[in-house]
C-alpha cells in the first residue's frame, strides 16, 4: 500500500540553501544560540565554525537569512596524557551557548576531559592617533613628541575575535558526555560517564560533584551516564540518562550529591521482544528537556521517546525511527553500529521532533497529526533551493522505484548531529564533514 | 532493580531441576551461534587497548551482553571451556552468521524451552546473586579440573579499566590545582601507563591520588617528568 506523506503540515517544505563542505573534519556537535542567528560546529580537529545568519534585506530576497562564516578558531588541541600513556582527543563533543548578555557572544566547548569558555566579539573601529607610538605600533621618539592628542575610534574591517576566557580542567576522570548551561546563567553542569559536576563560570579550579554512580568496585560497574541536561527553567533540577535505558530527575534542594533521585523513569521491559542486544538498545544516547520544560526527548538506538515529568513509568510517546534495523541488530554489533549515539531535538514549539538515521537520512515526527518524514542530506540528491524529497526504505516485498532497501542502506553514512533553530523553520544536519542547513521555502 | 543485572539477563527457566549434561538445544545453530556472539564480544573487548582510552559505555555495554549470555549458558548447562587462546585469530575463525539471535525469543520457542515470563523468575533459577553465579562457574570449572581463562579475562578487562581510570582522591570541592604523584604509583610503573593484569587489589590501591596534570598543549612541561625521575633516582 502506497502510503502519500503529507509533509506540508510538519514543514511546508525545505529549501536547501548551502553546503558547507568542511571537508578538513568530521562534524561532532551543531548548536543554535539562543536567537537563532548564530550557529556553532565543533569538529573532530578540536575546531569550532560559527555560521551567522545574513539580515534580511530587501534588495536581494532570494538571499534570505543565509548562514554565512562568522568566525573559526581551534578550540582543543590534542594531548596526551603521560600518566596513563594515552591521547586525549582534541574532538568537540559538545558546544552550548550562553545566553548573549552584551554584545559579545560565549559558549562552552568541550572535548573528553576539558571545558572552555569562549568568547566571541567583534571589532570594527581602532584607536588611532596614539602620542607614544607611530601608525605602525613603533615608538616615537619622546623627544619629536611636541604636542598631546586624544586617540580617536576609526572605522576599520570587520574583524571577529575568539578568545578563551576559562579553562575548566582536571575534573574528569572519564570522557565528558554532556555540557549543559543552568537557567541561573551562573552555573553549568558537566557529565563523564560515571560522574556529574557542578561548575560556576567564574571558577576554574573548583567544581562541585552532584552525582557519582562509580561503584566502589569497577567490576562490578554495569550502568555508565551518557546524557545529562539542565531543566529549561527551574536551576535546581536536571536529569542524566543512562546505559540501561533510565531518566533520573534529581533535584539539587535536596542534598548535595544527588545520588538519590526524586523521579525515576523507565519503561518496563516488553518480554516479547527480548534478545542479547536488548539493553544494548535500550541505551540512551540523548536526553532532551522540551523548551516548555513539561516534557523529556530520550533517543535509543531505534527509537524516540517523550515522557511526561509527571509520569515516571512510562514513555507518552514512542516513536520508530527504523525499526526495520531490529532485524539486523547482529550484524550492527558486529561493525559497532549498535553503539552510535544519535542525538534529537524539538522544534521551538515543541510540536516536531527530529532525529537522524543511515544513510544519510534524517526523521522528523510530528507529535501533533503523527505523521512523520524521512528526509535525506546529500548532494546528489538535492540541489540549490529544491524541495526535499521525502525517502522510504522498503523492508520486504516489491521495492518500489524511489525507495531504498534495508541492504543498500550506506552505514557509514549517519547523521547524529542535528540543530532547529529556536523560533523558526531552519535545520542544521550535519553528515559527516558536511553541513547542511535547511529552511522554510519563502513564499 | 537497578542494581541486579541478572534481572534483565534472565531468559527461560529450567524447567528440570537437573541441568541436561550435554545442554544443546534441540537446534544446535543457536548454541553454536551463542558462542560466536560470546566470542565476537571478548574480542571487542580485548581490542579496547588503544592509543586513546576506550569508550567506557561500549564496554561495560558488551561486557553486561558477556555476562548475559554466560548466565543463560550456565543455566543450559552448555558452559564449555572456551578456546585456548589463539593469538587473536582464533575466537574470529568461529564466527557464524548470528542472524538468529536477533529473533525475539518467542520465535524461538521450537528450538528451545519456552522463555522466562517475568513472574516467574524470582523462583526459577535460585541463582540471584551476581557474586554466586560467578562462583559457580568458577566450581564447575574446577571441578573439571580446570580454570576457565572466561571469568578471569572479564575481570582482567575491568581491572585494566580501573588502572588506566584511576580515581583521584574527590570530595565535594574537587581541588584541581597541581598533579599529585603517589611514590609508590611511580616507582611501580605506572607511570608508563601500562598496567597488565595480574595486579589485582595491588593496582587497585596503588591508583595514583591525582588527575592528569594540566596541558594547555601538546608540549607537556617536562619540567614534571623530571621530578619523576629524581624521586626514582633518590630512592
Amino acid at each position: 500500500m502506497e502510503e502519500d506523506i503529507d509533509t506540508r503540515k510538519i514543514n511546508n517544505s525545505f529549501l536547501r540553501d548551502h553546503s558547507y563542505a568542511t571537508e578538513a573534519d568530521i562534524i561532532s556537535t551543531v548548536e543554535f544560540n539562543h536567537t537563532g542567528e548564530l550557529l556553532a560546529t565543533g569538529d573532530k580537529g578540536g575546531r569550532v565554525v560559527i555560521f551567522q545568519r545574513e539580515q534580511e534585506s530587501k534588495n536581494q530576497v532570494h538571499r534570505r537569512g543565509e548562514y554565512n562564516v562568522y568566525s573559526t578558531f581551534q578550540s582543543h588541541e590534542p594531548e596526551f596524557d603521560y600518566l596513563k600513556s594515552l591521547e586525549i582527543e582534541e574532538k568537540i563533543n559538545k558546544i552550548r551557548w550562553l545566553p548573549q548578555q552584551n554584545a559579545a557572544y560565549f559558549l562552552l566547548s568541550t572535548n573528553d576531559k576539558t571545558v572552555k569558555l569562549w568568547k566571541v566579539s567583534e571589532r570594527d573601529k581602532r584607536p588611532e592617533g596614539y602620542n607614544l607610538k607611530d601608525e605602525e605600533g613603533r615608538l616615537r621618539d619622546p623627544a619629536t613628541i611636541t604636542t598631546l592628542r586624544v586617540p580617536v575610534l576609526r572605522p576599520m574591517d570587520l574583524m571577529v575575535e575568539a578568545t578563551p576566557r576559562r579553562v575548566f580542567a582536571n575534573a574528569h576522570t572519564y570522557h565528558i558526555n554532556s555540557i549543559s548551561v543552568n537557567s541561573d546563567y551562573e552555573t553549568y553542569m558537566s557529565a563523564d560517564d560515571l560522574r556529574i559536576n557542578l561548575w560556576n563560570f567564574e571558577i576554574t579550579n573548583q567544581s562541585f560533584n552532584i552525582v557519582d554512580i562509580k561503584p566502589a568496585n569497577m567490576e562490578e560497574l554495569t550502568e555508565v551516564i551518557t546524557a545529562a541536561e539542565f531543566h529549561p527553567h527551574h536551576c535546581n533540577t536536571f536529569v542524566y540518562s543512562s546505559s540501561k535505558g533510565t531518566i533520573r530527575l534529581c533535584d539539587m534542594r535536596a542534598s548535595a550529591l544527588c545520588d538519590r533521585h526524586t523521579k525515576f523513569f523507565e519503561e518496563p521491559e516488553d518480554p516479547s521482544n527480548r534478545s542479547f542486544f536488548s539493553e544494548i538498545i535500550s541505551s540512551i544516547s540523548d536526553v532532551k528537556f522540551s523548551h516548555s520544560g513539561r516534557y523529556i526527548m530520550t533517543r535509543d538506538y531505534l527509537t524516540v521517546k517523550v515522557w511526561d515529568l509527571n509520569m515516571e513509568s512510562r514513555p507518552i510517546e514512542t516513536y520508530q525511527v527504523h525499526d526495520y534495523l531490529r532485524s539486523k541488530l547482529c550484524s550492527l554489533y558486529e561493525n559497532d553500529c549498535i553503539f552510535d549515539k544519535f542525538e534529537c531535538v524539538w522544534n521551538g514549539s515543541d510540536s516536531v521532533i527530529m532525529t537522524g538515521s543511515y544513510n544519510n537520512f534524517f526523521r522528523m515526527f510530528d507529535r501533533n497529526t503523527k505523521r512523520d518524514v524521512t528526509l535525506e542530506a546529500s548532494r546528489e540528491n538535492s540541489k540549490p533551493r529544491a524541495i526535499l524529497k521525502p525517502r522510504k526504505v522498503c523492508v520486504g516485498g516489491k521495492r518500489r522505484k524511489d525507495e531504498i532497501s534495508v541492504d543498500s542502506l550506506d552505514f557509514s553514512k549517519k547523521i547524529l548531529h542535528t540543530a532547529w533553530h529556536p523560533s523558526e523553520n531552519i535545520i542544521a544536519v550535519a553528515a559527516t564533514n558536511n553541513l547542511y542547513i535547511f529552511q522554510d521555502k519563502v513564499n | 532493580m537497578e542494581g541486579t543485572m541478572f534481572a534483565r539477563g534472565l531468559k527461560r527457566k529450567c524447567w528440570d531441576g537437573d541441568e541436561d549434561v550435554e545442554g544443546a538445544p534441540a537446534a544446535p545453530s543457536y548454541s553454536l551461534q551463542r558462542q560466536s556472539l560470546l566470542d565476537m564480544s571478548l574480542v571487542k573487548l580485548q581490542l579496547c587497548h588503544t592509543l586513546v582510552e576506550p569508550n567506557l559505555c561500549r564496554s561495560v555495554l558488551i561486557a553486561n551482553t558477556v555476562r548475559q549470555i554466560q548466565e543463560e549458558m550456565t543455566q543450559d548447562g552448555a558452559w564449555q571451556l572456551p578456546a585456548p587462546p589463539v593469538a587473536g585469530r582464533g575466537p574470529l575463525d568461529h564466527l557464524v552468521s548470528t542472524e538468529i539471535l536477533c529473533r525475539a525469543a518467542w520465535e524461538q520457542q521450537g528450538q528451545r524451552p519456552a522463555p522466562d515470563l517475568p513472574s516467574e523468575l524470582p523462583g526459577a533459577l535460585g541463582a540471584p546473586a551476581p557474586g554466586s553465579a560467578q562462583s559457580c562457574i568458577w566450581e564447575a570449572d574446577s571441578s573439571r579440573g580446570h580454570r576457565g581463562s572466561f571469568p578471569k579475562s572479564l575481570d582482567q578487562i575491568f581491572e585494566t579499566l580501573e588502572s588506566r581510570a584511576p580515581s583521584p582522591v574527590e570530595g565535594l570541592f574537587a581541588d584541581a590545582g597541581g598533579p599529585y604523584y603517589d611514590l609508590d604509583a611511580v616507582l611501580t610503573g605506572m607511570v608508563g601507563g601500562k598496567s597488565g593484569p595480574g595486579g589485582g587489589d595491588g593496582l587497585q590501591a596503588l591508583a595514583p591520588a591525582g588527575a592528569p596534570p594540566p596541558s594547555a598543549s601538546c608540549k607537556r612541561d617536562l619540567g614534571e617528568l623530571d621530578h619523576v625521575v629524581e624521586i626514582l633516582v633518590e630512592t
